[in-house]
């Protein structure tokens, strides 16, 4: 009968398009394992504790390491955080708890503008703003320009994590007879705190990796060095130029690096889901 | 909630205090588009509405014109798009409709840790994996028996636009993949029930709830991919060539508009500076104009769904 082939058809098709999505699952996941993969096979061979401890050897010399990048990293970072989460937070208090009308809009609107920009124009903004006055690349440009990265995502998970916040809690503070602002400060905040802090993990562990915006404002550097008005290395900016480089060992070099700067990464980013999922 | 004995001091400080958070961060924004601005113009009285036309990059000869970096842009994004959708869309629809509930998680969890690694090691491993594989199992074959076609034309390198482009579509992918997601669940559960309950196979009620729900939102995730393509720097830089040529060939090596800067801004001075800055501040309003456009189709759609239509 007609209808049987119909309905075969239709079965059939229903049969084949399931597959196609599960395909469609399958080559989106895959690049993941395969960098994981590549990741782990080439940058282990390089992976001994010189490569934390060390500095960069010429080439052609055997060792060596990337701990000028790893400090270098750490201190770009934590002075991006220095500045960054203040402002970051109180302009997220702002739009949570007194953020109506046309002031807070256009704040909300520049932020979400800012969410969107190319890394490498914040590059550009670190630049001009700071290395050009200063007359050469710092520590300082690479930490401006990771700034207004971290910003705005930290606003934004702060105002969202805030309006998560019951308004029967500030109301019980308030009824208690504490002053508003330490409401806000000490209950409020401190209920989204989790939420708060989750977010701030995720921006940073973004920042770590951010390679382009420091490309030409901390440039990086082959040494020591803990002068903030001076050249600094970081991991990304390490592995990118072992990676551009012709020489084979820097390329093993590049693989070690990457492997380190990812684990970091997802450390991080690791850290920050456990810290919402204990919070629920 | 003010009182009418005045607001304490220490609560009007405290505003004041947030509010001057808030002010600086908007001056950031300001700041950015006004430095911005203000260097490019240089280039931009140079040479005027040439510099978007123009296609040689010559700092000897103190001649920009940007036409062979948005072409590369243009291309690698329209590529990376191309391939991400559909696989995005296709993994969205097996995460919601399909997938057991034990594997949901995961896969949704594995996707956006994708979004989670740095673009200078998606650079990395495409410069030593993705394009020998590329290079050898697909443009070497194409090129042999396609080459006629002009996109297919030969000679290959490795480092070409096409392999910017694959590179950037696994970059996007999980930016579209949760957003589909989204406005895949948005669906109400009962027009899916309809269609099945009238006898509908799953892929029927697919095509049919979805085709009629889901078209804008997923166009709005797909500008949005495009948005995060314009704008990636490092993994581009790295495997697309840096040849400011414009051929037709995806093969041939090309050259973006972040890959610009990134490689001359260090050593660049005067008007060859100026001119990458007013490449940025184009780059910078491309991607101001495509993330806009996404995020008022996504809020279009939001909106529509909650009235339930």
């Amino acid at each position: 009968m007609d209808t049987g082939t119909i309905s075969f058809r239709r079965k059939a098709a229903d049969r084949a398009a399931k597959w196609v999505f599960r395909l469609c699952a399958f080559l989106v996941i895959l690049p993941l394992f395969l960098i994981f993969f590549d990741l782990l096979i080439k940058g282990a061979k390089e992976l001994r504790w010189t490569l934390l401890t060390d500095l960069p050897h010429p080439v052609g010399e055997p060792g060596g390491g990337i701990a000028n990048g790893i400090l270098g990293t750490f201190v770009i970072t934590l002075l991006t955080l220095l500045w960054s989460v203040p402002m970051a937070v109180m302009c997220g208090i702002y739009l949570a708890e007194y953020g109506r009308g046309k002031f807070a809009a256009t704040v909300r609107f520049a932020v979400d503008t800012l969410t969107g920009v190319p890394s490498i124009i914040m590059g550009i903004f670190g630049y001009l703003l700071i290395v050009i006055p200063m007359k050469r690349f710092s520590a300082w440009a690479g930490a401006a320009a990771l700034s207004m990265i971290f910003i705005p995502v930290v606003v934004r998970t702060t105002e969202d994590m805030l309006r998560t916040v019951p308004v029967t809690v500030r109301e019980a503070a308030l009824a208690l007879g504490i002053a508003q602002w330490k409401t806000t400060l000490f209950i409020t905040v401190r209920t989204a705190s989790a939420g708060i802090l989750t977010g701030i993990l995720l921006a940073m562990a973004r920042i770590v990796g951010e390679t382009a915006p420091l490309l030409f404002t901390a440039l990086g550097n082959q040494f020591w060095q803990t002068r903030l008005d001076q050249p600094m290395a970081a991991m990304p900016l390490q592995v990118f130029s072992y990676a551009i480089s012709p020489y084979e060992d820097w390329h093993d070099k590049a693989w070690a690096g990457a492997l380190v700067l990812i684990a970091m990464v997802l450390l991080i980013n690791v850290g920050a889901r456990v810290l919402t999922r204990e919070k629920r | 909630m003010t009182t009418r004995s005045g607001k304490n001091d220490k609560d009007l400080a405290f505003e004041r205090i947030s509010a001057f958070f808030a002010f600086a961060v908007l001056s950031l924004a300001v700041l950015l588009f006004a430095v911005l601005l203000r260097e490019s113009l240089p280039a931009l009285r140079k040479f005027g509405a040439g510099f978007l036309s123009g296609g040689s990059w010559d700092p000897v000869a103190e001649q920009f014109g940007a036409l062979p970096f948005i072409y590369g842009t243009l291309v690698t994004s329209f590529l990376a798009i191309l391939i991400a959708v559909p696989l995005s869309v296709g993994a969205a629809i097996f995460i919601v409709e399909f997938a057991p509930p034990w594997l949901k998680g995961p896969v949704s969890f594995l996707a956006e840790l994708l979004a989670a690694i740095p673009s200078v090691i998606y650079g990395l491993w495409g410069i030593f994996v993705l394009v020998p594989i590329l290079r050898d199992w697909l443009m070497k074959p194409l090129a042999n028996h396609l080459g006629w076609i002009p996109l297919f034309r030969g000679p290959v390198y490795g480092p070409s636009v096409l392999a910017a482009g694959a590179l950037l579509s696994i970059m996007i992918v999980p930016f579209i993949l949760s957003v589909s997601r989204e406005v895949l669940s948005t669906v109400p559960q009962r027009q899916k029930e309809a269609v099945l309950s009238l006898g509908g196979t799953r892929w029927e009620m697919i095509r049919i709830v979805i085709g009629q729900h889901c078209i804008p939102g997923i166009f709005g995730a797909t500008v949005l991919g495009l948005g995060r393509a314009l704008g990636e720097t490092m993994a581009v830089t790295m495997v697309i060539g840096n040849r400011p040529e414009i051929f037709l060939s995806l093969f041939q090596q090309g050259y973006s508009m972040a890959a610009v800067i990134a490689n001359e801004f260090a050593e660049a001075g005067g008007i060859q500076l100026s001119s990458l800055i007013l490449v940025g501040l184009l780059l910078f309003l491309v991607t101001f104009v495509v993330n806009l456009a996404a995020k008022w189709i996504l809020k279009k759609m939001v909106a529509r769904a909650s009235r339930g239509i």
